[in-house]
């Protein structure tokens, strides 16, 4: 039983990028003759290709890009293996390979054991067709049988929660029915190992919560094998046995989940002084909005890495977006060192009125962080930015790192305790006040081992006993 | 140990053919899909499978029969040749363009899950050939009204409908691979078909052809399709040409093998392209 169930062994993937050498900041215009020019040479090379059958590429010069380099690692029967690493590591190749989507460059891989893999809720999903239809569409598309799809439908449907809609077209679904069926349906195949990318990622929380207790339950109770790659980090340090950080294609660290957790935030934490530029060509985003600084900063001062709580902090986020988008969400998580998320915030989570609009162009915004909420410890900002219910933008992991000092304190007593005797993720300094019965209970006029919370809405006193007698 | 799979560059050429067998069943299943959508609360869906060949039936009558007063096969009606041409251009055309279309249409499949990627294009001909079974019962309600018996003939209409399928598929395969590296190559496609219409003897018969062209002629493979048709459905009235044909079905063979290869080239990097 403790046979690798997964073994990877010097795994490449080489993709072809074209570059084209007229595009850049030199040039302000491209002549047509130009144009004409390079076309017909490309055209001449193409034509080559598309003869010999070779991968065509775009543009002038072409660079090889090495997406994975030389990975290689074990699986073993029954292990729960979370993969994380920066946008662009190498994660999804490494998944698309061993779903056998794309074929890699150099290098194999031995799976024992029926693999099924899920790198989407719903793939193939047809928005005409009812959720009955769309339940053997996919399960097959999956990789059941119709037999084995036939023998769980109940099941299936019972899950989702969608009796009373199995006829009526996915089109008309809510979205959560949408994905409550859809991952119902990939909650139900039974293979040996299981591939998953980033689902966790869609849906509610409550969603996230289900599949997140039946990945854990299927692999304990049927000794499953797991392989997922997440950008949860909680979730990957609760739930993996295992965790394999990658960055540019190569396996940087693997092991326990929580010091590879680490190791990734403190590798990610490349930024520290306040501020984090991106050029052009590398900001994360697609063509519509992309990216360009997140920088943090205490009252309209120069961005610092180090800032101080008893002054308001602003995060602030420049992006380029072209046209109009509509539902466009921009915010970020902040994090503490260990992953753990403090809060998520979208400049959508205003009133609509307040919404800010996004402007054609250059848009910088910024959200402010009360002071006095922050405790001490180090902080990361990962930008989140989406399309309402559509997709996600950019979804980029503690590009920032920024560390607060603990200074709004106004007690001589906080300020006579060490940092170590300040626990918790926040610290903002909560209202104390005497009980309006308190007089009472001393004057004996109500009795002291019970409690009164205080007159309700109709005016009628509750008692809550707060005996031990209970 | 159950199931081994080994994945390696080059591994899956070796499984090709027994990998496609395994997934027969996604085959039945994406051919139904693509059928329920196209059939799905339109009425239209089967009236738009008829409109669009009953009308060119009529507009080819009228010019060629009528205006350019072509000869007939024999003593067929013209309409009724005319039909019995149009019916396999109609399978061959849009099974070639849905083909071409489809892998495109459904990227976020390819990008998603494995399974062979044959069986994308090969499952939307399976729309072509409904469409074409309700042609077929409209020539049967013409053949009705102009009172004409087909003979034992077109018992052996089966294998000249194979015969189209495969005109079809390969073609259409290679196009469906230029399409994925091409996005502009769509446009050339309604081209090809609108061009192809013409060329082919769809709305005359291919007996007004020069003896001396014939063979030529026959170098388009629907040439020796379309013949076949008339031959089986018109009865005795329409002669079949067996050198015309032989070269047909060597084209249509060669494309079949060269559309299978070309694919099979580059479905490997389909996922990487979309």
């Amino acid at each position: 039983m403790s046979d690798p169930i997964i073994t990877v062994e010097n795994l490449s993937k080489r993709y072809l990028v074209g570059h084209s050498s007229g595009e850049g900041g030199s040039d302000r215009y491209t002549a047509l003759r130009d144009v004409l020019a390079r076309e017909a040479r490309n055209f001449a090379r193409k034509a080559v290709d598309v003869f010999r059958g070779r991968q065509v590429v775009e543009g002038d010069e072409i660079e090889e890009f090495w997406a994975l380099k030389n990975v290689s690692f074990e699986v073993k029967r029954g292990e729960i293996v979370g993969i994380i690493g920066r946008n662009g590591a190498g994660k999804s190749t490494l998944l698309k390979i061993l779903s056998r989507i794309t074929e890699p460059t150099d290098g194999r891989v031995l799976l024992r054991g029926r693999v099924a893999s899920l790198l989407e809720v719903g793939t193939g999903f047809h928005p005409e067709l009812t959720g009955r239809e769309n339940i053997f569409l996919n399960g097959a598309i999956l990789g059941m049988t119709q037999r084995e799809i036939r023998k769980k439908f109940d099941e299936i449907v019972a899950f989702a929660e969608v009796e009373r809609f199995l006829d009526t077209p996915v089109k008309r679904y809510s979205s959560g029915m949408y994905v409550r069926l859809a991952f119902s349906i990939a909650a139900h195949l039974e293979p040996e190992i299981l591939i998953v990318d980033e689902v966790l990622a869609v849906g509610d929380v409550n969603f996230q919560k289900k599949s997140l207790g039946k990945m854990h339950t299927v692999a304990a109770e049927e000794n499953r094998t797991v392989l997922f790659v997440s950008h949860n980090l909680p979730a990957v340090q609760s739930m993996c046995d295992r965790a394999i950080l990658l960055d540019s294609g190569a396996i940087v660290t693997q092991g326990a989940p929580r010091s590879v957790v680490k190791r990734y935030l403190a590798q990610a934490q490349s930024s520290s002084n306040g501020e984090r530029v991106w050029s052009r060509d590398t900001a994360p985003g697609n063509e519509n909005v992309t990216l360009m600084a997140v920088r943090v900063f205490s009252s309209e001062s120069e961005p610092s890495g180090t800032l101080d709580s008893d002054q308001d902090v602003y995060v602030e986020l420049d992006f380029i977006a072209k046209g109009e988008i509509h539902n466009l969400c921009v915010g970020f998580d902040l994090t503490n060192s260990e992953g753990v998320t403090l809060v998520r915030t979208y400049q959508t989570d205003l009133a609509p009125e307040r919404w800010l609009p996004v402007q054609s162009g250059w848009n910088r915004w910024r959200c402010k962080i009360p002071k006095g909420l922050l405790n001490h410890g180090d902080f990361l900002v990962s930008p989140r930015i989406g399309i309402f219910n559509v997709a996600w933008i950019v979804y980029e992991d503690a590009v920032l790192q920024f560390r607060v000092n603990l200074r709004h304190g106004v007690s001589p007593l906080w300020h006579a305790l060490s940092e170590a005797n300040h626990p918790g993720l926040i610290a903002p300094i909560l209202d104390w006040s005497e009980s309006q019965f308190a007089s009472q209970i001393r004057s004996g006029s109500l009795v002291a081992n019970s409690m009164t919370v205080g007159p309700n809405y109709d005016g009628r006193s509750k008692k809550v006993n707060c005996g031990r007698s209970s | 140990m159950p199931d081994l799979m080994i994945i390696e560059p080059g591994r899956r050429e070796r499984h090709y053919w027994s990998d496609l067998w395994r997934y027969r069943e996604l085959f039945r299943v994406l051919a139904w899909r693509d059928l329920s959508v196209r059939y799905k609360q339109t009425v239209i869906g089967v009236l738009w499978a008829l409109i669009r060949p009953v009308l060119t039936v009529l507009v080819f009558t009228i010019i060629f029969g009528r205006i350019a007063q072509l000869p007939t096969d024999g003593t067929a009606p013209y309409a009724l040749m005319v039909f019995a041409g149009m019916l396999p251009w109609t399978f061959f055309s849009n099974g070639l363009s849905e083909a071409s279309n489809s892998v495109i249409n459904s990227g976020s499949l390819i990008t998603k899950v494995y399974f062979p990627r044959l069986i994308v294009p090969t499952a939307t001909v399976v729309v072509a050939f409904v469409d074409f079974l309700i042609n077929f019962c409209m020539l049967l309600l013409l053949m009705v009204w102009y009172q004409f018996m087909p003979d034992w003939r077109i018992l052996v209409l089966p294998a000249f409908i194979l015969l189209a399928f495969c005109a079809s598929i390969g073609p259409g395969l290679w196009m469906t691979a230029l399409n994925v590296k091409y996005r502009d190559f769509r446009y050339i496609i309604p081209f090809i078909v609108q061009f192809g219409l013409y060329v082919s003897p769809v709305g005359f018969s291919s007996s007004v052809v020069p003896e001396q062209w014939r063979l030529l002629y026959s170098l388009n493979p629907m040439v020796g399709v379309i013949d076949g048709f008339r031959w089986c459905i018109l009865g005795g009235q329409s002669e079949l040409y067996p050198a015309g044909l032989a070269i047909s079905v060597g084209v249509i063979g060669f494309f079949l093998w060269f559309g299978i290869h070309r694919f099979r080239k580059m479905e490997k990097s389909f996922a990487d392209l979309i």
